[in-house]
């Protein structure tokens, strides 16, 4: 339970590594669904041009 | 000339691929070890006698401030690079590190607030330091509001390569904001050997880690636009 409360500064320690971890997250899913979208759309035109 | 000969080399898209593709396995590794281990360490540090537990902000607010900072860096290098020498994966590279940089410093500004509250007793005050490093973000959200905002790609990286360039006047004053002006945040405590090796170790690691993390999606974002580029030289083809 202590280690929740961290000493009292819970309230500021915990939402800081929630908010830091929600933003490291979201910026390694969105680049690597872009990076994925870019490949499929490469695929499907190089699979068009003759 | 050998630098810029090495430098013209790997920034030609192709042996860009694969070179970053050689690479990639190896930074995305290092992420995960670094900040593994970081947040082990992070958690297992004595309390600060001044500031407590609190003190365990410091490992993901420090290396956020540092990545925001060095992303801008890289931006300011490589809007150099493509104004000077004109070379399209400058361009590439600087567009691709802002939003990265963008996040990095939006946690930066949060977490600070979040450290701020429990030992200055306010979320934020408009010293030197925290002013300058909002001004930071807007000069992120600035530089690719411009990129969005000009349709021919040429002219659009040549415009937001000068507001980087403009904006690089910023990151001295952030630096040395602590040094020049009295402000309510700290000055500054690694190069100086004021931090104990207790707390400095892991905030090294964990610097490391969001370092890793930085190139590593740096480097997948600079894949992704060449590829993106390359599917609008076949549409075009193809029309």
């Amino acid at each position: 339970m202590s280690f929740w409360q961290m000493g009292g500064y819970g309230d500021f320690i915990w939402p800081a590594y929630g908010v830091s971890a929600l933003g490291l997250l979201a910026a390694i899913v969105w680049t690597l669904k872009a990076y994925g979208d870019a490949k499929a759309r490469l695929k499907a035109l190089e699979g068009k041009t003759p | 000339m050998l630098p810029m000969n090495w430098l013209f080399k790997y920034a030609n898209p192709h042996n860009f691929m694969r070179l970053s593709a050689g690479l990639l396995p190896f930074t995305a590794i290092a992420t995960v070890l670094c900040l593994g281990a970081g947040l082990y360490f992070s958690f297992s540090v004595p309390p600060d006698y001044q500031q407590g537990t609190t003190i365990t902000l410091l490992f993901i607010h420090v290396p956020a401030d540092f990545m925001a900072i060095s992303a801008y860096g890289a931006i300011a290098a490589c809007s150099l690079l493509s104004l000077v020498w004109r070379h399209p994966l400058s361009d590439t590279a600087a567009r691709a590190a802002a939003p990265l940089g963008a996040i990095f410093t939006a946690l930066g500004l949060v977490t600070g607030a979040l450290w701020g509250k429990p030992m200055w007793g306010t979320y934020w005050v408009w010293d030197a330091r925290l002013t300058s490093f909002l001004l930071l973000l807007f000069l992120y959200l600035g530089y690719m509001a411009l990129w969005n905002a000009i349709e021919d790609e040429v002219r659009a990286a040549r415009a937001s390569a000068i507001l980087a360039l403009i904006g690089a006047v910023n990151l001295p004053i952030i630096v040395y904001s602590v040094e020049w002006w009295n402000t309510l945040h700290q000055g500054e405590s690694i190069i100086s050997g004021k931090l104990a090796p207790v707390f400095l170790w892991p905030l090294l690691i964990m610097m490391a880690g969001y370092g890793f993390l930085f190139l590593t999606l740096w480097m997948i974002r600079v894949r992704t636009e060449i590829l993106n580029r390359r599917s609008r030289t076949l549409m075009l083809g193809g029309a």
